[in-house]
């Protein structure tokens, strides 16, 4: 035993050192953390974010330099906060606040204390500055707008929450980020990449020089610049005739999807959210739950399409063979289809075949060519399946696949959907009825709309629409917005149909709204909407519902428009698309008196009616 | 064959592992003290330029040392022993101070450390005295005189101030042991030692109820055996009587910083700017090493100067920031091995002496890379002691080399004294 004390000590000592070595190095990686924190800054260049740019290379989005407060909370020395609160226009227990959660966050790292101060903020502060140990002022880009409209288009900037944060490595507290529109779906494409630099410091926090040599440093990388498919003029024109009315508008490009016009209203100008101001903005718009300024009407709204729908009604009724473009259905001011049950019609000659059941928008025809195609399978199942099949090759019932981060599948009905209603199985085509006039359970977003507007101007394929039209310095646009979508509707059977809507304008529902030398092919929509007012189902006026595409052969705009309690379609949608129409065609109105009547227009009053607590009568 | 027609043959074991600690330090003192806007090797202020420069005297040091005959340390030894003590006492008189301890003569621009050199003339001295066919280990005159020879020197030490060296003679109580020093006595010492740490964590109150339930517990379990009462009360009271006046002692008469040192280890307070600065970026340091490390010259810990002291005793976080988990685990074992080797050749000897010189250094040599690793690693409280072979500093490492190489000699012509 004596001899062997020493000997076990030396050799206990050795495990010992070995594990708390292997606890130190191995198991516990905070210290990893620690290191990197304590012994290198890392500074971040933060490049231009890319410039936006409309179908005709107008500027719509560019950069304006911005200053930011920034504060490394271990670096504050005492301070006369009063007078830098002044200074700062914070209340002590704001700036209080702010600098806990910059502590929590890091004592090392920089956070911002307040963000995007204007030049004479900056001007005014940056003498006082040098008062303040541990803050200091850094300079940023910020989006400088060109235009007061298509927010909804673009989206805005804002500073990452901790989500990202967490979630995505390349973002640090307080870096910016595209939240909504293009701004967040070519986020990677227009950020650009920053640069990093690592400088290595002393225990005295004393910077002695680059990390290893600046290795590891990067320099920023410009975003880079994108075109849109935005028509700027159109767009703009849009959201003027579309003040003081809730909807939307949207234009595509049928022979390539691409889009020309998206406006959803009510909206707003860009530039409400950029600079100090802009959280007092946002939060006006968030809570704004009456008109929704920050809801996409015409991405994420779901409505029931109405009478537009009718042409697809048709279209399927023809691929199926239930019916040929010769064959007049009688309608008795309505269609009857059980006893006493009857779903309404308005007057119109009678009766028609294809071509005008279109143009006269009647109900009781496309009930009977739908009741056919859903009969003219063993079991009314089938009969919705393939009914539902046929829609899908439009895109309705999913999404599009656009290249914008909002979107909503809409609704078209398959047979789980009605067995799922019906458990029993008990339920017929009769059940099912209101979807041949684009009632009842089908709901489409006017995206949707557009786009089966597009194929039917295309005659049987569309190409998804895409907002994207050349990011600069790739010069390529992904794949898929090049390539047909081909519909399951015979080619041959949309001529028909495309002259039923011709008809529309010559003599039919919208036979007031001809432009001159244009051959204009659209559908009236009126649709029918319910709400709940204190727990009550209570209709509210019908939405003004239109689609259109022109010219006739060879078609340049599609356009679906949705006037939100409008009345009737040619009321104020169809006045809409025509203006559109002419405008994006001819560059020029000639029809006056009817921009003045549409820009002057408000359904203000109809939409204080269900707000109003009292009774109020719909559809005047 | 030496001149004097002896045979000799040295342990190339030991010099190998000497080398190679002497080797790898250096790189380390090199990537803690290189300043990057300096060429390398053009300024002798450098300290790895200095330290290299010691290294090549120490060579010339191992030539001195191993020339000599192995009986001249035999027959030298309480002169040398005498000369340490006076060259300590003439600090008194003629010291420098650095850093606020006057452990230094100035030679020069040099420094030299006289308490490095003590251990080896302690060592020299303590086994011949040990080794004297007269002197009886088991005799308590004889025990006394042991510990008067080991504890002078500390005694020197102390006020210079430097409590850290002085602790290392407590080394002496292995080769003590090894020759027959009743166990009772490293018993004793651990005692103590755990009845300080105790009465540090727990408190007088609460360490004195551990106390007498112990002693309650034992007595009860040997009752059959008919136990003095009286003995265990007596023992009992010391104990508390002990843990008493160590809180007395840690209250009243240590300073604040020694206070503070071992509260942090304790874990009574955690001060990471303050007075726990230096084992917390130690441990970071250290961590941030991972399996393999950062690569030489290339720890972020270390070029920023967070560790302070890194080259002197700190010098084992550079190996762990820049090496990892392998380097440092090469340099523990590199230790061990040259420990592990010293007491086998100890074991070997045929002279009591030379045994005892042997288990002298092996001890000298445990204590402080027990203590030194133990700090840096944060488990034993800050106890500025070097890294032997390894830290910056020539009087360190010449004394580590003639302590170190006076045994290789001695192992060389294994003979008896006569």
């Amino acid at each position: 035993m004596r001899k062997l004390l020493l000997l076990i000590l030396v050799l206990v000592s050795g495990v010992v050192f070995a594990s708390r070595l292997f606890y130190l190095q191995i198991y516990d990686t905070s210290f990893d953390k620690l290191s990197e924190n304590n012994a290198i800054k890392i500074q971040y260049d933060y490049p231009q974010r890319g410039y936006i740019f409309d179908r005709n290379g107008k500027l719509l989005v560019s950069n304006q330099p911005s200053y930011d407060v920034m504060v490394i909370p271990r670096e504050v020395k005492p301070l006369d906060t009063l007078e830098f609160c002044k200074l700062l226009k914070l209340t002590k227990e704001q700036f209080i606040t702010k600098l806990e959660k910059a502590r929590v966050y890091s004592p090392r790292l920089p956070s911002v204390v307040i963000p995007q101060l204007t030049k004479a903020e900056y001007a005014y502060l940056s003498e006082k500055m040098h008062k303040y140990e541990g803050f200091y002022i850094q300079k940023r880009s910020l989006r400088d707008y060109q235009i007061a409209h298509s927010a909804n288009v673009l989206g805005y900037i804002a500073e990452v929450n901790n989500r990202i944060i967490e979630n995505n490595p390349y973002y640090r507290m307080g870096d910016l980020i595209g939240m909504q529109g293009v701004e967040e779906q070519y986020e990677d494409v227009l950020r650009g990449v920053k640069g990093v630099k690592y400088t290595q410091k002393d225990r005295f926090n004393r910077e002695i020089g680059p990390y290893k040599g600046g290795a590891f440093d990067t320099l920023p990388e410009r975003g880079k610049d994108i075109v849109l498919t935005i028509e700027s003029q159109l767009q703009s024109y849009g959201e003027e005739l579309m003040i003081n009315k809730r909807g939307g508008i949207v234009a595509l490009e049928p022979s390539s999807g691409e889009i020309l016009a998206l406006v959803a209203a009510p909206n707003y100008d860009p530039a409400l959210l950029v600079g100090r101001e802009r959280s007092k903005n946002f939060t006006r718009l968030w809570y704004d739950t009456i008109a929704r300024p920050l809801f996409d009407r015409v991405l994420k709204g779901e409505y029931p399409p109405g009478s537009p729908f009718k042409t697809l009604t048709g279209l399927i009724a023809l691929q199926e063979g239930v019916i040929d473009t010769k064959e007049k259905v009688y309608c008795p001011h309505g269609y009857v289809y059980g006893r006493g049950r009857k779903l309404g019609c308005h007057s119109h000659v009678t009766p028609l075949a294809m071509e005008g059941g279109i143009a006269n928008s009647c109900n009781a025809y496309f009930c009977t060519v739908y009741r056919r195609t859903i009969e003219k399978y063993p079991s009314p199942q089938e009969g919705i399946q393939n009914w539902h099949n046929h829609l899908k090759s439009f895109g309705l019932g999913d999404y599009l696949g656009y290249d914008l981060p909002i979107g909503s599948k809409g609704l078209i009905p398959d047979s789980t959907y009605y067995n799922r209603w019906y458990p029993e199985r008990n339920w017929y085509a009769t059940a099912t009825i209101s979807n041949a006039i684009g009632q009842g359970e089908v709901s489409l977003t006017p995206m949707q709309m557009v786009n089966f507007t597009a194929t039917i101007a295309n005659r049987g394929w569309y190409i998804k629409p895409h907002i994207i039209k050349n990011i600069k310095g790739v010069d390529t646009i992904p794949s898929e917005y090049n390539k047909k979508q081909y519909t399951t509707i015979d080619a041959k059977h949309f001529e028909p149909v495309v002259e039923g809507m011709h008809d529309v304008y010559r003599y039919g529902t919208a036979s007031s709204l001809k432009i001159p030398e244009i051959e204009i092919c659209g559908k009236t929509g009126t649709a029918e909407n319910y709400t709940k007012i204190d727990g009550k189902r209570v209709q509210l006026t019908d939405h003004s519902v239109f689609v259109a595409f022109a010219p006739k052969d060879n078609p340049k705009i599609a356009i679906a428009v949705f006037v939100e309690n409008g009345y009737w379609g040619s009321r104020w949608a169809g006045k809409i698309a025509s203006l559109m129409i002419e405008k994006y065609i001819k560059g020029e109105i000639t029809r006056t008196d009817l921009e003045k009547y549409v820009l002057e227009g408000s359904l203000m009053d109809e939409y204080a009616k269900p707000y109003s607590g009292e009774p109020f009568k719909i559809n005047q | 064959m030496n001149p004097r027609g002896e045979y000799v043959k040295y342990d190339w074991i030991t010099i190998f592992l000497y080398l190679a600690l002497v080797a790898i330090g250096w790189i380390n003192i090199y990537s803690a003290s290189a300043n990057e806007a300096i060429e390398p090797f053009s300024s002798f202020q450098e300290e790895y330029v200095k330290q290299l420069l010691w290294i090549g005297l120490s060579v010339l040091l191992i030539v001195v040392v191993l020339a000599l005959d192995s009986k001249f340390y035999n027959r030298f030894g309480s002169i040398i022993y005498l000369v340490s003590l006076v060259s300590l006492l003439g600090l008194f008189v003629l010291g420098k101070n650095i850093n606020g301890a006057t452990s230094w003569y100035a030679l020069g621009p040099a420094s030299i450390q006289p308490s490095e050199f003590a251990k080896a003339a302690t060592a020299l001295a303590l086994a011949k005295f040990i080794s004297d066919i007269q002197t009886n280990i088991k005799s308590y005159k004889h025990q006394l005189q042991a510990f008067i020879i080991i504890a002078l020197p500390a005694l020197f030490i102390i006020p210079q101030p430097d409590p850290g060296s002085a602790l290392v003679y407590a080394a002496f109580l292995f080769p003590l042991y090894r020759e027959g020093l009743h166990f009772i006595y490293l018993l004793l010492g651990f005692f103590a030692a755990a009845l300080f740490f105790g009465t540090l964590i727990l408190g007088t109150t609460w360490i004195s109820i551990l106390i007498v339930l112990i002693a309650a517990f034992v007595f009860f379990w040997r009752r059959k055996k008919r136990p003095n009462l009286v003995r265990y009360g007596l023992i009992s009271v010391i104990c508390i009587g002990f843990a008493f006046s160590v809180n007395y002692i840690f209250n009243n008469v240590f300073e604040q910083r020694h206070r503070d040192r071992f509260n942090i280890v304790l874990g009574k307070e955690t001060d990471s700017q303050g007075i726990g600065y230096n084992t917390n970026q130690s441990e970071i340091a250290i961590g941030s090493g991972g399996w393999t490390g950062k690569g030489w010259t290339q720890g972020t810990q270390t070029k920023g100067n967070f560790v302070p002291e890194q080259q002197t005793d700190y010098i084992f976080t550079t190996v762990g920031e820049e090496w990892g988990f392998v380097g440092s685990m090469v340099v523990i074992v590199l230790f061990i091995l040259l420990i592990v080797r010293i007491l086998s050749r100890a074991e070997q000897q045929k002279a009591q002496f030379n045994r005892i010189y042997g288990y002298s250094v092996a001890a000298i040599l445990f204590i402080h890379f027990f203590v030194n690793i133990g700090m840096v690693t944060g488990l034993l409280p800050t106890i500025g002691i070097p890294l032997p072979f390894f830290s910056y500093g020539g009087s360190g490492l010449w004394g580590f080399t003639i302590l170190l190489f006076i045994f290789v000699r001695l192992d060389a012509s294994n003979t008896f004294y006569k």
